[in-house]
């Protein structure tokens, strides 16, 4: 009974988050302007998304996206391992400062990572555009990177570090055949968490895009919405987005799944 | 060269150029916000000018409180909701599934703008007007997996031995809860507070597009403020805004669960 009551209570919940996702879903496959008048089912929405003249602006927007995550990913991805390998072999104070550094980014609100950085490119005279909200998405996915790849440090055996270099290693490839493959799970797990982090910013590009018109799906879809309330072409658009994120989400959970396993085997 | 061989095998110097980095964008921009929001945009000169504006400029301080306002309440009504629902998704008795876990903390790797169009139109099927409850609602909508995952987390890591040591000593489920559970998930609800009052003051656009541009949150005040060139007072109401964290930093002092939280499932 008590049982009955609480999976009640969850679903519940679950209908109240997904309600509108899925209504958008729904609307998605037809043409009518208001939400909630069905003229017939048609994927016109999904075809205009793509194909019309003026809507390849969001093609453009998709793509920069893309683009500044990758590149953003990728630079945390190494600038955060290397910071880690470093902070992990500090002590004491540094240790201590560089860990509260650290942390400053991510207990910022967006909004003042935004203006701030906004306001060092202004006051430097940098133009804004491509490289500034990458560095700016650097900026903010770093940390993360950081803490993803420190536990694994941390579980490490130092001395098959100092093992390797006794037997002749040089750093290098102590290095590379070391302590690279005791992290690399982390490294990913990092990577993928700057790339979601900063595919799905939206309050730091917007300070930091320039007046370009350099736009990311965040910023279209922001000044779209501000335009004419919720165009029709958004509900196919969220969708996509929705049912990418899903699936992301899925993989990576069964990678970490299976991670486990192989653990638990190996023990 | 030898130095500086030595400085690289030196594994601690590592840290240095993300040290460096660090400098350049987190900390300099910040003392950039303190300079601004001192000195007089036009002459340049030292004054208090900027603050002494958001006092009496009736508008930005009414914006203020009511932007607080709205972040308590939608603060309240996610432990409300978050709470028992953290509570279930960890009591393995009550819920067996992972997936549950998986769907509740899904919404967090949404894009919050798709997010909010979702709850606006949400409001268009039913026919209910955009404003105040729709603000609330699209909050509530867009923080509430914020609120349910730390307190799951830190549910997920309680010792059971003192549930069970209190049943031994012949608590009721509700001492339990009482006594036992509630204390232990005080933390989680720390952060999922920090996790969702301070985003909820801070965002900007979310408020307007939930309210057909009726009702404005402090953070669009900010926003706009420099999109008019208005650095100065910009750069003061950010200001105002990072006290605030910190006050409400000091009195948790969960940084280190936050930045775990944000991890999400990975």
């Amino acid at each position: 009974m008590k049982k009955l009551f609480a999976q009640s209570y969850l679903w519940l919940l679950l209908i109240m988050l997904y309600a509108p996702i899925i209504i958008i879903a729904i609307f998605s496959f037809t043409e009518a302007k208001v939400l909630g008048n069905w003229t017939g089912f048609s994927t016109q929405l999904y075809e205009n998304l793509f194909a019309g003249g003026v809507n390849n602006a969001l093609i453009v927007a998709i793509e920069n996206t893309l683009i500044i995550a990758l590149v953003a990913a990728t630079l945390s991805t190494l600038l955060g391992s290397v910071a880690a390998i470093g902070i992990h072999n500090l002590r004491g104070k540094r240790r201590a400062v560089m860990n509260s550094l650290n942390n400053v980014p991510m207990l910022n609100p967006d909004i003042i990572t935004g203006i701030s950085l906004f306001l060092l490119f202004a006051s430097l005279g940098i133009t804004q555009g491509y490289t500034t909200v990458i560095l700016a998405h650097v900026a903010f996915c770093t940390p993360y990177v950081v803490l993803c790849v420190m536990p694994r440090l941390q579980q490490m055996n130092p001395n098959i570090y100092e093992a390797a270099l006794d037997l002749g290693a040089t750093p290098f490839q102590a290095m590379r055949k070391v302590i690279i493959p005791e992290i690399k799970a982390g490294m990913i797990s990092g990577f993928i968490l700057a790339f979601t982090l900063s595919i799905d910013d939206f309050a730091v590009t917007i300070f930091t895009n320039g007046t370009d018109g350099l736009d990311t799906l965040s910023t279209y879809i922001y000044a779209d919405a501000r335009k004419g309330g919720l165009t029709p072409e958004l509900r196919p658009l969220s969708t996509i987005i929705f049912t990418v994120v899903l699936l992301l989400l899925i993989i990576i959970n069964i990678r970490t799944y299976r991670i486990q396993k192989r653990k638990e085997a190996k023990l | 060269m030898k130095w500086l061989n030595k400085l690289f095998t030196k594994r601690s110097s590592w840290s240095i150029p993300y040290f460096l980095f660090l400098l350049f964008v987190v900390v300099l921009p910040l003392v950039l916000i303190c300079y601004y929001s001192f000195h007089d945009g036009t002459t340049g000169d030292f004054t208090l000018k900027n603050f002494e504006k958001f006092v009496s400029n009736h508008e930005a301080a009414n914006t203020f409180i009511y932007s607080i306002g709205i972040a308590l309440i939608t603060t309240i009504l996610c432990i409300v909701l978050g709470y028992p629902a953290a509570y279930i998704l960890s009591n393995s008795s009550l819920c067996r599934s992972k997936i549950m876990v998986i769907l509740f903390i899904l919404p967090m790797w949404i894009n919050i703008l798709v997010r909010t169009l979702a709850t606006v139109a949400l409001f268009d099927f039913m026919r209910l007007p955009l404003g105040e409850g729709a603000l609330i609602f699209g909050m509530v909508y867009n923080f509430l997996p914020f609120m349910i995952y730390p307190i799951y987390n830190t549910m997920q890591k309680m010792d059971h031995s003192y549930i069970e040591a209190a049943q031994d000593l012949g608590a009721g489920p509700f001492t339990v809860f009482r006594k036992v559970v509630f204390p232990l998930s005080m933390p989680g609800v720390m952060s999922g507070i920090m996790m969702v009052f301070m985003p909820t003051i801070s965002t900007f656009a979310i408020a307007e597009l939930l309210t057909m541009n009726n009702i404005k949150l402090f953070g669009t005040t900010i926003q706009e403020n420099i999109n008019i060139g208005m650095w100065n007072y910009g750069a003061a109401l950010s200001l105002i805004m990072l006290v605030i964290i910190f006050v409400m930093e000091f009195f948790s002092d969960s940084d280190e669960d936050r930045a775990s939280n944000e991890g999400g499932i990975i």
